[in-house]
Order: C-alpha cells, then sequence, then structure tokens
C-alpha cells in the first residue's frame, strides 16, 4: 500500500533496527528451522514474509531483499527495477518518470538511508544483477542460510 | 590531431600502455584534449547511406559519435547496426546500450559483436520507460540496471567470462562509458551516484543537457570531493535550443531535463530565438571548459545535427585540432594492412 510505504520510509530506522533483531533470533533459531527443514519451511515462511512486507513496502518478492541498503524503500516498485539508484528522468518534484503519481523510489531511499545509521554507506555499494530464479522465494530464510553457512 | 600511428579506415589503432580500447575516443583523452561527442539520429530505415549522410554531418569536429540504442523509446535502427556501419568507413562510434530491451544474454552477445565490428567505446544506459516512445504496448525488461551492466561488460573486458563463468577467447577492448544526470532530483545523491558508477566500471561519463552552470558547478565540487576526478572523463551534455516554446516544451515533456526560467527568458527576448539557441550553447560550452575534471562536451542536437559544426567551430573549443573523419588524410599509410 502506497500510504503505508511512504510511512515505512519515514520510519526507516526503527524497522531497520527491527529487522536486525528479527534476522538474529532466525539465526538463533537456525538449530530448530534446520530441524524442521528449510524446503519445508519456505513455501509457509514466503507466504509470511509476502503478507507482512507486502503490505509495509510494497514488496515484490524478489527473493534477495535489499531494503536495508535502499534506505527501507524497495526498489523493486521503480517501474525499470533499479537496484543501483535513480536514473537521469526523475521529475524535478522528485516523482517517477513512468508513474508520475508516484514518489521516485530512490528519491525516497536516499531519505531513508539518512535516517539509518550508515544507510547512505550502505547505498552506495554496488548491488549485483537480480537473481531472476529467486523471484517469490523467501529472502528471511536465505538470510538465515547465508549467515549460518547452511547451504542454499 | 594526428596520431603516428593511423591506422588505414576501418582497422583499430594499436592499444597504447594504460588504454584499454583501441578507440580515437580514448587516445583524444588520454592525451588530455578537450573532446566533443556527438548524437547520430538513427534512420528509420534499412538504408546504410541515411547512416553515412548523417554522419558525414558531424566531420571535422566531433571526436566519437553516439549511436542511440532506441532513445526515447523509440523504434530506430538498432545501435549495433549503426555502430557496425560506421565503423567500416572508420568512424568512432560510441554504442549505446539500453537494458530496456535486452536481458543479459543478449547485451552481452552484442558486446562481443560490437567490439568485434570495431567499437571502441560502450554506452551503458538503464535506458526509458516504454511509455515514453511509439511502442507503449511493449514489454519493458530491465534486467539489468545501468550499474550492472557496466559491471557485466567491465567483467566481460578484464575477467574475459561471460557472467556464467564461461570463458571468452578474445575479450572486447572497450572504454565504458555511463550516463549521468546531474540536474536532477536527487540532486545532493548525483555525485554519489556518480561515485558508484565509476566503481563499476565506468571510465567516461556524458551527462544530460545542462543549461544551468551553477548547478554543474556545485555538482562538479562534489565530484572532486569525492575524489574522482583523476577517476573518469567528464564530458558535458550541451546542445541548442530552437526556441522558448520548444524549451518550454522539453522542459515539461522530457523527464531529466532541466532548463532554467532565465534561458527561456534569454530565447523569448531574442529577434532571432535559434541564432540565440545557437549562441547560448557556445556561451555554456565555453564556461564549462574551464571547470576542473570537464574533459569534453557532448552535442545533443536532436534534428539541428547541422548546427553541431558552426558551434563547435565557434566555441574554439577544439583549438584548431581537426578530429578524424574519413578522407581528413588523403595518403593513409598501407603498410599498416599488413600488420
Amino acid at each position: 500500500m502506497y500510504a503505508l510505504r511512504q510511512w515505512s520510509v519515514r520510519h526507516a530506522r526503527g524497522l531497520n533496527s527491527f529487522y536486525k533483531g528479527f534476522e538474529s533470533t532466525l539465526v538463533a533459531l537456525h538449530p530448530v528451522l534446520r530441524r524442521i527443514g528449510y524446503r519445508r519451511l519456505e513455501r509457509p515462511v514466503a507466504a509470511l514474509e509476502r503478507g507482512v512486507k507486502g503490505m509495509l513496502f510494497d514488496c515484490r518478492m524478489c527473493g534477495q531483499c535489499i531494503l536495508s541498503s535502499t534506505g527501507m524503500s524497495c526498489p523493486m516498485n521503480c517501474p525499470k527495477n533499479l537496484r543501483n539508484g535513480p536514473c537521469g528522468g526523475v521529475r524535478s518534484n522528485g516523482h517517477c518518470e513512468v508513474r508520475p503519481e508516484m514518489k521516485c523510489v530512490w528519491v525516497q531511499a536516499v531519505g531513508g538511508a539518512a535516517r539509518i545509521p550508515g544507510g547512505l554507506k550502505a547505498l552506495s555499494q554496488v548491488q549485483v544483477a537480480v537473481d531472476r530464479r529467486l523471484q517469490g522465494k523467501s529472502s528471511w530464510l536465505r538470510a538465515v542460510r547465508a549467515r549460518t553457512g547452511e547451504s542454499p | 590531431m594526428k596520431f603516428e600511428d593511423e591506422p588505414v579506415p576501418g582497422y583499430p589503432l594499436p592499444i597504447l600502455p594504460g588504454h584499454t580500447s583501441p578507440g580515437r575516443l580514448e587516445r583524444v583523452l588520454r592525451a588530455g584534449e578537450f573532446a566533443v561527442t556527438t548524437e547520430l539520429d538513427p534512420p528509420d530505415s534499412a538504408d546504410p547511406e541515411d547512416v553515412y549522410r548523417r554522419a558525414r554531418v558531424f566531420d571535422g569536429c566531433v571526436d566519437a559519435i553516439n549511436a542511440t540504442d532506441g532513445s526515447g523509446a523509440n523504434c530506430h535502427m538498432s545501435s549495433l547496426a549503426v555502430c557496425a556501419l560506421l565503423t567500416r568507413v572508420g568512424y568512432a562510434p560510441v554504442m549505446q546500450i539500453s537494458c530496456r530491451d535486452k536481458n543479459r544474454i543478449a547485451i552481452q552477445g552484442d558486446i562481443l559483436g560490437g567490439a568485434a565490428m570495431g567499437v571502441c567505446n560502450l554506452l551503458c544506459l538503464t535506458g526509458d520507460g516504454v511509455q515514453a516512445g511509439d511502442h507503449p504496448q511493449a514489454l519493458p525488461v530491465f534486467d539489468l540496471d545501468c550499474m550492472t551492466l557496466l559491471e557485466t561488460a567491465r567483467t566481460l573486458r578484464d575477467e574475459h567470462h561471460f557472467l556464467s563463468g564461461r570463458k571468452i577467447t578474445y575479450a572486447p577492448r572497450v572504454l565504458l562509458g555511463a550516463a549521468e544526470n546531474p540536474f536532477t532530483e536527487p540532486v545532493q545523491w548525483r555525485a554519489q551516484r556518480l561515485a558508484k558508477k565509476v566503481a563499476a566500471g565506468a571510465q567516461f561519463i556524458q551527462t544530460q543537457w545542462c543549461y544551468d552552470v551553477p548547478l554543474l558547478r556545485s555538482f562538479m565540487r562534489q565530484v572532486e570531493d569525492l575524489g574522482l576526478l583523476d577517476k573518469v572523463f567528464i564530458l558535458i551534455g550541451v546542445g541548442p535550443l530552437r526556441s522558448a516554446k520548444s524549451a518550454e516544451w522539453i522542459r515539461t515533456h522530457v523527464p531529466g531535463v532541466h532548463i532554467p526560467d532565465a534561458v527561456v527568458k534569454r530565447l523569448a527576448g531574442a529577434a532571432d530565438p535559434a541564432a540565440e539557441g545557437r549562441q547560448l550553447c557556445i556561451d555554456i560550452i565555453q564556461e564549462i571548459r574551464t571547470l576542473k575534471g570537464v574533459h569534453g562536451v557532448h552535442v545533443m542536437a536532436f534534428r539541428q545535427e547541422h548546427t553541431v559544426a558552426e558551434i563547435i567551430q565557434r566555441s574554439g573549443v577544439l583549438n584548431g585540432r581537426v578530429p578524424w573523419y574519413p578522407g581528413r588524410d588523403p595518403q593513409p599509410n598501407l603498410n599498416r594492412i599488413a600488420s
């Protein structure tokens, strides 16, 4: 939802801290998660993730979430799927070239990143090309597996 | 400027130490000359002569010619094909690649193909949205973005493999370029974005049209503060405006183009607005050539291509230098064919 998405960017700092705590909890739960089986968890967790992040960020479930590096503004909402900064067509009022009624996702991202400690530094990291195979998969579980060394 | 190792047109120059391409543009930039590039309006036709006719207009006043890739999301002859025609007679094209129409498989193939045909410069772009052009019903691809496209091209060139890891036997020797728009939102983050592009592999930058020199000045200061001035060649986009009315139309209809009110007023008050537009362009060129870190201009004179030669000559930026064009040197060094 567009209005909630704006709210999330304004509260980027709190949401980022919350997510960090949440991810650490999941990492702590890794033995349990592994017991249940990541493959078995994939569908329900992805559904939950879609619900929560869909509401807060208009998440598109790219499966390789970088919200913490983009000021809590989901780059997949950019009509050009830009994950590395705004295009050159941003309107003078800061709105999108393709969808003039929408604020540029990246103008938002710069604002959100400024609210997160170290957010602007994260914003300047070059993000790799999207792996389209991960579309619809859970980023949460992927992050936990990456941090615990569990095979993806 | 005449290179001692000038090849027969259509043959590559030797790659000098520290250079990444056998191209004229890199030679001119690294020699510290003020470079001039321009844009060829690709024909809506399959006649090669249409391309050559449009290129000849720039003879003797530009170092490289950009071949646009469906700019404005309008359909024209492809940039790859325009480049193939141009390199055949020795012109130095900048092959524009947009992420809008092709996925990473097609793009990597085009980079190899372009380099094989003598393309020495790539300009990696995101591309306009399809809604802007004459085929709004088309599928926008955007598999890569300009940044990952730069990284992809650099991987092909420097690591000699595709994104998949599969080896390339002969890497594309190209100079990598990107676009930047210092004049639009988020203005305060634009220099940072340039830094990102340099980190992703950009060696030269061509900017959007500049009509606001103070804004460019502050952008260049930020670029300097980020320590980028010796890492990238920056060419500033310029172009003549035809009238106050067309300036007004461009700034309201072309996203990302910033034209200050003072410019519109100056054109509105002129007896001959088109001549005033050219003069304005010359004034801007002369002002920005003195800025630290500016290595040249990229003249975008859409549908006014015939004015480019006059603008460049009157601006004096070439300093008496005559950029190469087919037929400039009547006696080609035939020995180079053998080598």
